[in-house]
């Protein structure tokens, strides 16, 4: 489903990402872990097409199309759903409404008729119950005054709705005490299905507890230096990630 | 180029839509301006001695003032003797029955989207068409005047009600208030004049349209709003112009009435031609709107959504003197290229436990100036008065300007008043946000845009507040919906 292959990118000249390679199938769930400033956000920025990020070398290929030559608004019309870390607030306008905006304008894109308001509604209706939100939060200005982990589960509820077939949640986990992270989780978990895949980037592996990867990758200095699976997510936790440094100065001394 | 710099790129190409003229043959006044243009527009409008009097009253007080330079604008010096006071289509007959009015001038109408047809109406929307200098119809005249309300130009009003014209043409905005209003008060050649008699609730919206059509020739319009006890109206006023290289004066002056327990709301859609990318011709809108709260319990709301003109100059006002009355602003204005705004209002207080209420959003983009201007006045007597204001600018790209200028005057220690203001920019990360949910970012701002005028746009009749919202989307293509 997704291959990426030799990714470079940098930001404003200075190369954060060097040589990520990965593959992606469908049905999987990848988890990309790494120490503050390896490039974990930037892999999720780079593959949503944010412009401060220029790619400087490799590829990127979503369903056999060539994802870096498509604008942000199409990758997440052709199903890349980036869950951000920092959801920004837009006053004024609710959540409904950019939902209802943002499903049409996916649905034109696919040739598909929009949403009237009572269809839209009876889809909201039934995610809502999936990802446990509230709808009051959902007539509200979107994530203005929302606490932390309101913002989350926003971004979960809005993932539901939008049926995405690539997921990147981009430390979905931060600022979640234990209870938000379950409901946050099993959000993630009951929007899993075969034709689809999910990357989690994430610091620490307690999230992993929660949403269990098939597949664990250890980002450092923009590149993966390490791949396993849910056990290294383990290992990593026991040891820190000055294990994974001096196992590379290791080999490379 | 940032994602930014490309919307405002898209929507600094956005084409001014009503930018088209007609030609139809004109009855003129002679360029310039003298006491016998005066005269002659007086003359041509077959007026009584009085209102003669009262312009020329006008006109002297209009050369003893100069030109106000207070405002946060900047334009070459107006010639006054280059323009041309009174314009007006020939029409085949005087009729002012709608059914008969020169179908050519119908079609302009049609052409802007209005159709005075009154079938093919909205239902629930009486018009009052303003074409350059003259009134050529008005519609549902006769299903309001049933109810006892009168609809009509104000040219009409002078001739059929001459006694509620001279009692009330004058008493909010005299004729010495400022340059413009002298001005207009002795060059005025039409406009609207509504009256609601008491304890009438208007069933319909009132609308005027007003278009510019000749070149080289002011419009000078003056609307008259009379609300008795117990009466309520909504009306709403809309405006376009011809795309043309000279600029354009308009100078219009707006009186409001609101006698015991009425309560009147106005609503201005403004569109005048805003003039071209790099800022030749375009409007000159230098208005006066002021409204008395005459009666205790009475309410007048200003709502205005000011996309166009190359220069506005504009405060609609409210004077708070009976107890208890409300006085309300909400206004959304909007620049583009080299658009300027200096906008605002004030609310004096004079009566007992008045309240006012400010809520001003401006938008600049492109290389637009855009200023708030309010005064909030609390007199002494007025006990317990309440003001509330709330100035919001947003701005688009880093070549506009956004500016403040609120003044507050209190002379009782009973009164509180508050205003609250902030200023924000259109982040990349708000559009990259609506982008990575599918939303494209022509639409995206638009989605921004709205939220953040939402609270005025809501102010507006329903049937506006979606032309209105397109309106910005135009206005800000690229960037609104």
């Amino acid at each position: 489903m997704l291959s990426i292959k030799n990714l470079h990118a940098s930001i404003e000249g200075t190369p954060i990402l060097n040589g990520i390679n990965l593959e992606i199938n469908a049905g999987e769930v990848h988890a990309i872990m790494g120490p503050n400033g390896s490039g974990k956000s930037t892999l999720a920025s780079v593959l949503a097409g944010r412009e401060e990020y220029e790619v400087t070398e490799g590829e990127v290929f979503f369903k056999g199309k060539n994802l870096l030559e498509l604008s942000p608004e199409d990758r997440a019309r052709e199903g890349v759903f980036l869950a951000f870390q920092y959801p920004v607030e837009i006053p004024g306008v609710s959540s409904t409404n950019f939902l209802r905006t943002a499903v049409n304008q996916v649905r034109e894109y696919r040739g598909q008729e929009p949403l009237d308001a009572v269809k839209f509604l009876s889809l909201m209706k039934g995610k809502m119950k999936l990802v446990e939100i509230d709808q009051k939060l959902l007539s509200r200005a979107l994530n203005e005054g929302f606490s932390g982990g309101e913002k989350k589960r926003n971004e979960i509820f809005q993932m539901a709705v939008l049926e995405p077939t690539l997921s990147i949640l981009d430390e979905t986990d931060s600022g979640l005490d234990i209870d938000a992270l379950k409901v946050v989780a099993n959000g993630v978990n009951q929007l899993k299905s075969p034709d689809k895949a999910t990357i989690v980037v994430t610091h620490y592996q307690r999230l992993l507890d929660y949403i269990v990867p098939d597949f664990v990758h250890v980002l450092f200095q923009g590149k993966i230096v390490k791949s396993g699976t849910k056990s290294l997510a383990l290992e990593l936790e026991e040891k820190g990630y000055d294990w994974i440094k001096e196992e590379l100065s290791g080999t490379s001394a | 180029m940032s994602k930014d710099n490309e919307i405002l790129e898209e929507f600094t190409s956005k084409e001014y839509e009503h930018g088209w003229s007609v030609n139809y043959e004109a009855d003129e006044a002679p360029l310039g301006l003298n006491e016998n243009i005066v005269r002659w527009i007086s003359a041509k409008k077959e007026e009584p001695d009085w209102l003669l009097e009262w312009r020329l009253k006008a006109f002297k007080t209009w050369e003893s003032m100069t030109e106000p330079t207070w405002a946060n604008i900047k334009y070459p010096k107006i010639d006054f003797q280059s323009l041309r006071y009174y314009s007006a289509p020939k029409q085949k007959n005087k009729s002012k029955d709608i059914n008969e009015v020169d179908p050519e001038l119908l079609k302009i109408y049609e052409r802007l989207g209005i159709s005075l047809n009154e079938q093919k109406r909205l239902q629930g929307i009486a018009v009052d068409a303003v074409l350059d200098s003259v009134s050529v119809g008005t519609t549902f005249k006769d299903t309001l005047s049933k109810l006892g309300v009168i609809f009509c130009s104000f040219s009409e009003a002078v001739k059929e009600h001459p006694e509620l014209v001279k009692k009330y043409l004058g008493s909010v905005v005299p004729s010495t208030d400022n340059y413009y209003a002298a001005l207009n008060s002795a060059v005025f050649s039409d406009g609207s004049f509504c009256y609601i008699p008491i304890g009438v609730r208007c069933p319909m919206e009132l609308s005027t349209y007003f278009r510019i059509n000749a070149a080289n020739t002011g419009q000078f319009e003056r609307t008259l709003i009379i609300a008795e006890d117990n009466a309520y109206v909504s009306y709403l006023e809309g405006c376009t112009a011809p795309q043309r290289d000279e600029n354009q004066l308009h100078a219009a002056v707006v009186e409001i009435h609101a006698a015991e327990n009425a309560e009147v709301k106005y609503s201005t859609v403004q569109n005048w031609y805003p003039g071209d990318k790099s800022g030749k011709g375009g409007i000159y809108n230098f208005v006066t709107k002021r409204g008395i709260c005459a009666g205790n319990h009475s309410k007048i709301s200003w709502t205005q959504v000011e996309t166009g003109s190359a220069i506005t100059w504009k405060y609609p006002s409210c004077i708070l003197k009976g107890d208890y009355s409300v006085g309300e602003f909400y206004s959304v204005a909007v620049t583009n290229n080299y658009q300027q705004a200096d906008t605002g209002t004030k609310m004096i207080h004079i009566g007992k436990n008045t309240r006012s209420r400010i809520v001003s959003k401006g938008i600049s983009a492109g290389k637009s100036q855009n200023s708030y201007r309010g005064q909030v006045q609390v007199m002494k007597r007025a006990s317990n008065s309440r003001n509330f204001s709330q100035c919001d600018s947003l701005l688009m790209g880093n070549n506009c300007g956004a500016h403040t200028f609120p003044y507050i005057d209190i002379h009782n220690a009973t009164s509180k008043v508050e205003h609250e203001a902030t200023t924000s920019k259109i982040g990349e990360d708000q559009i990259f946000y609506c982008n990575q949910r599918g939303i494209s970012s022509e639409d995206a701002v638009a989605l921004i845009v709205n939220g953040y005028a939402k609270e005025v746009l809501n102010q507006l009749p329903m049937e506006f507040a979606v032309e209105a919202q397109k309106l910005l989307a135009l206005t800000l293509e690229g960037s609104v919906g």
